[in-house]
């Protein structure tokens, strides 16, 4: 299709005439834009006030781009010339250029101003933000003990059907890859301790180390950090979209409490799985260790165990254990409090999964710190 | 108000009334179910087709298998004169590039602005400075009848109609020559729903538009559209002016056109 051009060319006595020619349309808008700037530079010494026509004869297709743009020329030029009449348009763009015209189309606004100030604006409201999180933490955790303690002296009935709805997604169907991830760590923290102690001949001490580290700390912290990532990601993502389409307003509605019917069997479920989860990643750690402790350093099975049964006392395993619904409740708080905090766009609950896990992970490694400093300080 | 019937002036590009659309022997289903045998329908050029039909008879699958997000069992569909089975990719771009599609829910996508949203396929198709892509973004805006204020804004922050109008805005974005309207009206107040016929019609006659519409909405088929096509039993079951479908013996047509709800409507005021 023809090339758009705006040629300058002289008319009868005084006049002066743009000729506008070619296909003024969106997909020539580059050469459009191109023309029209170099028209505009070459514009010929006008008598101020001179009469002046822009003439669109040569114009084979107009559409909206186009139309604005005779518009916009045609704004331009009278801003010095007075009146510009735009001539040579067929019935049905004239129509369309009148159509254009009515727009007011607001000056762009200006850039936002850059520097310094922009970042400590930034600073201080990540700081603010932080403070609310906690702040919102508490209140939630509150309002869940408020619905828990509601439902334990019988003002509203615990919905057992979707506690155990929860308890399967949570528990059970974790379970292949928290013994699978737990068995190869396990394994392979074991191997590399075999090769240190070997160098002291006392290969069957690894069977100590696994089984304080895993049962006391490990266990623990790899089942917290998957559920994090399975179970925290999928409430923020499940109660996120129900917000954003109304579903938890539609719930507000007729009278049943989002924290009673969402949050509370979600919590449970956690609250109950999360311990269970932990055991059984302790076994298929110990189980990994076990094996590879076998192969790599000629510690049999018979021994390995027995160290396991004579050294580690109940209150190594039960340190784990007693860790475990603690990491259920920070991470089953966070994942909710975030599910709730998405906002109309598909980008928000985006943004607020990432931040569930990303919290929780974290809130998580520095409960188990303050956990080891605990228990290291009542000698347990 | 509604009367305003507004005729559409003749387009030099193209000769008036050549057929945009060809939907020939179309037959489109879903499991063992066929939503659709042997359909047939044509669309001409600067007409506004309202289709119409009961819930599930296959209004909204009729148009997304034209615009090529339904695949079909049997049958052609020509565009322009393009069978859409036929053409290459890239022909395919280019006759979707013609056409704009207002959604359902308007599927504004949330994460943009309502300018953001409108220049959007401007900026994926056309090599336009910054300065006339917010130029041309402020215009599609008014040509919506939305104000400049509501450029800023978030999708989840607007109103039903607003939405519609910003769909609608996104959807002229190219400047298509076809757009397909699922249910414009619908969720839209009377008053609202009336002004949004009549934006219809005036962009029809001032971009010369062809307007293919999928709707429920009685006044709009009274108002604005040209032709109505009625689906049901998988195919159309007449097509025609507003006139001619009230006089078909068919018992849904006869309970769609001459039931108490189409008495109260415009369907029959416009007679007297």
């Amino acid at each position: 299709m023809a090339r758009p051009s705006a040629i300058w060319v002289a008319g009868k006595g005084h006049m002066q005439a743009l000729q506008l020619a070619g296909a003024w349309t969106a997909d020539h808008a580059h050469d459009l834009e191109d023309a029209l700037a170099e028209a505009f530079g070459k514009r010929p010494q006008l008598e101020i006030n001179a009469p002046l026509k822009l003439d669109c004869a040569g114009i084979l297709n107009l559409d909206t781009v186009g139309a604005w743009l005779i518009h916009r020329t045609r704004i331009e030029l009278a801003d010095q010339h007075g009146t510009v009449a735009v001539t040579g348009l067929r019935r049905d763009q004239n129509h369309l250029l009148s159509e254009v015209a009515q727009a007011e189309i607001p000056p762009p606004a200006a850039p936002h101003r850059q520097g310094a100030y922009p970042m400590l604006i930034d600073i201080g409201e990540a700081v603010v933000d932080a403070g609310k999180d906690v702040s919102s933490g508490v209140a939630f955790l509150g309002a869940v003990m408020a619905a828990l303690f509601r439902v334990l002296i019988g003002r509203t009935r615990l919905r057992p059907a979707a506690v155990v709805t929860q308890l399967e997604r949570v528990a059970l169907r974790g379970v292949p890859i928290i013994v699978l991830i737990s068995f190869l760590v396990g394994a392979i923290i074991s191997q590399q301790t075999i090769f240190q102690l070997e160098k002291f001949g006392q290969a069957q001490f690894v069977a100590d180390l696994i089984g304080v580290l895993v049962l006391r700390e490990l266990a623990v912290l790899l089942t917290a950090i998957m559920i994090a990532g399975r179970s925290g990601s999928s409430f923020t993502a499940e109660l996120g979209s129900m917000k954003m389409r109304e579903e938890v307003d539609a719930l507000q509605t007729m009278g049943l409490d989002p924290i009673e019917v969402l949050v509370l069997p979600r919590i449970i479920a956690l609250l109950i799985g999360l311990p269970l989860l932990t055991f059984i990643s302790s076994m298929a750690s110990i189980g990994g260790g076990a094996l590879v402790a076998q192969f790599y350093g000629g510690v049999s099975f018979e021994i390995f165990f027995s160290r396991i049964q004579n050294i580690i006392g109940m209150n190594t395993f039960l340190v784990g254990m007693y860790k475990a619904p603690f990491m259920a409740l920070v991470i089953g708080l966070i994942a909710c409090i975030e599910g709730f905090a998405v906002r109309g766009s598909a980008e928000s609950l985006g943004a607020h999964t990432t931040a569930s896990v990303v919290k929780s992970i974290f809130i998580v490694i520095v409960v188990d710190g303050l956990f080891a400093m605990f228990f290291a300080a009542i000698k347990y | 108000m509604r009367e305003t019937i507004v005729t559409p002036e003749p387009d030099a590009r193209d000769e008036s009334g050549a057929l945009v659309i060809e939907v020939e022997n179309l037959t489109v289903g879903f499991g063992e179910r066929n939503v659709m045998e042997g359909l047939a329908l044509d669309v001409r050029r600067g007409e506004i087709l309202g289709v119409v039909g009961a819930s599930g008879t296959g209004k909204s699958v009729l148009l997304r298998t034209i615009i090529g997000l339904v695949g079909k069992r049997q049958g052609s569909v020509r565009v322009f004169g393009h069978d859409m089975d036929k053409v290459n990719p890239k022909r395919r771009r280019l006759i979707e590039r013609r056409w704009g599609v207002l959604f359902q829910h308007g599927a504004l996508f949330s994460s943009l602005t309502v300018k953001q949203n409108i220049q959007f396929p401007m900026r994926e198709y056309l090599d336009l400075s910054p300065r006339l892509l917010d130029e041309m973004a402020m215009l599609k805006l008014q040509l919506v009848g939305l104000k400049p204020e509501a450029a800023e804004r978030f999708p989840s922050e607007l109103s039903g109609g607003m939405i519609k109008r910003v769909a609608l805005a996104r959807a002229l974005a190219l400047d298509p020559e076809i757009v397909f309207l699922d249910e414009p009206t619908s969720g839209l107040d009377p008053i609202g729903a009336g002004d949004f016929d009549e934006l219809i019609a005036t962009l029809r006659s001032t971009l010369g538009l062809t307007v293919f519409m999928v709707t429920h909405d009685l006044d709009s088929l009274a108002g604005i559209c040209d032709r109505i096509a009625a689906l049901g039993d998988g195919r159309v079951l007449a097509e025609g002016t507003l006139e001619r479908l009230k006089s078909e013996s068919h018992p849904w047509l006869q309970a769609y056109f001459n039931g108490p709800r189409a008495r109260a409507s415009h369907v029959h005021q416009r007679k007297t």
